[in-house]
């Protein structure tokens, strides 16, 4: 069994240049302590693995039950010269709630 | 002032920000100042290379739309009005604005405005900064640049509202500061009162998106609603002397503004929570705690700050070659395999063509464009949409591009539908560089009045 970001996680993605953060916020405590042992950079750097060589550097907020993931190098370039049809990485957020991760 | 609640609302986010939302916080709101954030990295940019054609012009293309639409309420209810609009020609900008105010029932109406951010000609003497992006000089950009603007701080918000003009244009200014120079001004925070400045930072950095605050960028059907999303109003903050901030919209207008949006906003564009940097401060937001107050009512609390850095931060932007791109659909029964060979076609007669492009890239919309190939098995999609984008120096390059693209209607594989030639852009890229502060002079005049 395994369980999907999505149901334990709500996310926004925002950018800089070529880098993108994607925050990773818990529906409760419970969703936290998971996300919190689980969603390691190991794990993201694998789902956006095929848009970028990372790195990917993992901020955890306990306060907010919130992690914050930045990732680099994967806006195709930057923003503003980017040949993406999404060259902010708006969208990059879903991606991050389709992460399944492992029940035990 | 240092017994009553200020309210600072969010009138825009970006240039082209929706406009009736702004009207509605305005007129009912009871705001004391509406701020609006309408430069992105590259727009400045943009206007610069419009001034450069029209030296009247070079400030953002919907200034006059958005002021007539929220000048006439914000002077009829004594809102101050605080934007950088301004762009490349903040002083074009009031120019502009007070010769078209007495139509629109403003007559008598000055304008501070805030100049010194614009940096370029004194980046000519800075050619071995290096860049923040890859470390290399500035020199490597400098014969392609279009502008250089220094991202100023509150400091000189603050001095513009110290003429006492109910509006204030910039070029420039960090976002989160067009909001904390109200703060400075009304309550005289000391400009190294960092815990001030932190909870004011904060405080701009939750509205300078708008409606992202307010239930924006958020709905997902089932999972996460957001009632009358159509009608989405946008926040207000109330902050008192001592720093405290509340995070509000006005009764009846439409999203949701609570823990779970404030969450949201303020992780947006945030990289290391330790150390968000503004021209301002440092902010901190790891202790940071939303607590609900009431129906659309959230106290933000926790904010710490540090000293601010020694450098204005400068985004330059520069000439990057054009973006040529296309696209064209495919339907039904082996939709997928004929998107496919319209790609290969397009590439190869590009290819004879003698046209040579740096970097091009091919999407298949419903399968690819926006998270990307990542080798897990998806179902083939009854419809597929054909994108191709390519960078070249030569702009009939990037034009023939869509041309090849839109081709594919009468001379690529069958049944192409919707072929389109979506033209090639001129494109400035941004890289920034960190100038020290002693560097920049600012200024702050006012225009109109005797």
């Amino acid at each position: 069994m395994s369980v999907r970001v999505y149901d334990l996680a709500h996310s926004r993605a925002g950018d800089k240049g070529n880098t993108s953060n994607v925050s990773v916020i818990a529906y409760d405590a419970a969703a936290w302590e998971i996300l919190r042992e689980k969603l390691t950079e190991a794990r993201v750097l694998a789902a956006y693995r095929h848009l970028t060589p990372g790195p990917v550097r993992r901020y955890e907020l306990p306060k907010l039950q919130a992690l914050n993931f930045v990732i680099e190098n994967v806006l195709g370039g930057g923003v503003t010269r980017s040949l993406a049809i999404d060259p902010h990485g708006k969208s990059l957020s879903a991606l991050m709630l389709t992460i399944e991760l492992p029940d035990a | 002032m240092t017994d009553r609640t200020l309210r600072i609302g969010a009138g825009c986010g970006f240039s082209d920000d929706r406009i009736p939302p702004a009207v509605e916080l305005i007129e009912h709101g009871d705001l004391d100042y509406v701020c609006c954030e309408c430069l992105a990295e590259r727009t400045i940019a943009r206007e610069a290379l419009d001034r450069a054609r029209n030296p009247g012009r070079g400030y953002t293309p919907s200034m006059l739309e958005r002021m007539a639409a929220i000048l006439p309420p914000s002077r009829a209810r004594g809102v101050r009005i605080v934007s950088n609009m301004g762009a490349a020609n903040p002083r074009g900008a009031a120019r502009a604005l007070l010769e078209a105010a007495p139509s629109w029932g403003c007559p008598g109406v000055t304008c501070a405005v805030v100049l010194g951010d614009d940096v370029t000609e004194l980046m000519r003497d800075h050619s071995a900064l290096p860049l923040l992006e890859d470390g290399t000089p500035l020199e490597s950009i400098l014969p392609r640049m279009a502008s250089a603007n220094a991202y100023l701080g509150a400091d000189v918000v603050a001095a513009g509202l110290a003429t006492g003009a109910p509006i204030v244009l910039t070029g420039r200014v960090a976002d989160p500061s067009l909001f904390l120079g109200p703060m400075l001004h009304e309550f005289g925070w000391a400009y190294d009162d960092w815990e001030k400045l932190a909870a004011g930072t904060l405080a701009g950095h939750m509205l300078e998106c708008t409606g992202q605050l307010t239930g924006g960028c958020f709905a997902d059907p089932g999972m996460k609603e957001v009632e009358d999303l159509a009608g989405l109003g946008y926040p207000f903050v109330d902050v008192t002397a001592d720093g405290a901030i509340t995070l509000g919209k006005t009764p009846g207008s439409g999203g949701r503004l609570d823990v779970a949006t404030c969450k949201e906003q303020v992780l947006y564009e945030m990289h290391d929570p330790t150390a968000y940097i503004t021209p301002d401060c440092v902010l901190d937001i790891t202790d940071v705690e939303f607590a609900p107050e009431a129906s659309d009512r959230v106290r933000a609390s926790g904010a710490k700050g540090r000293p601010r850095t020694p450098t204005y931060k400068v985004v330059v932007g520069y000439f990057d070659g054009y973006i040529g791109a296309g696209e064209v659909g495919y339907a039904g029964i082996n939709a997928l395999a004929r998107a496919k060979l319209a790609i290969e076609v397009v590439k190869e007669r590009l290819r004879r063509r003698g046209l040579f492009y740096s970097e091009m890239r091919c999407d298949l919309i419903g399968m690819n464009s926006l998270h990307g190939e990542d080798g897990r098995a998806k179902a083939e999609p009854y419809e597929v949409r054909v994108r191709i984008a390519a960078r070249t120096d030569d702009r009939k390059a990037a034009v023939a591009v869509g041309d090849e693209v839109r081709a594919m209607h009468m001379q690529g594989p069958g049944a192409a539908g919707g072929g389109v030639n979506l033209g090639a852009r001129e494109i400035l890229a941004v890289k920034s560089v960190l100038l020290p502060r002693d560097q920049v002079r600012t200024e702050v005049l006012v225009e109109g009045g005797q």
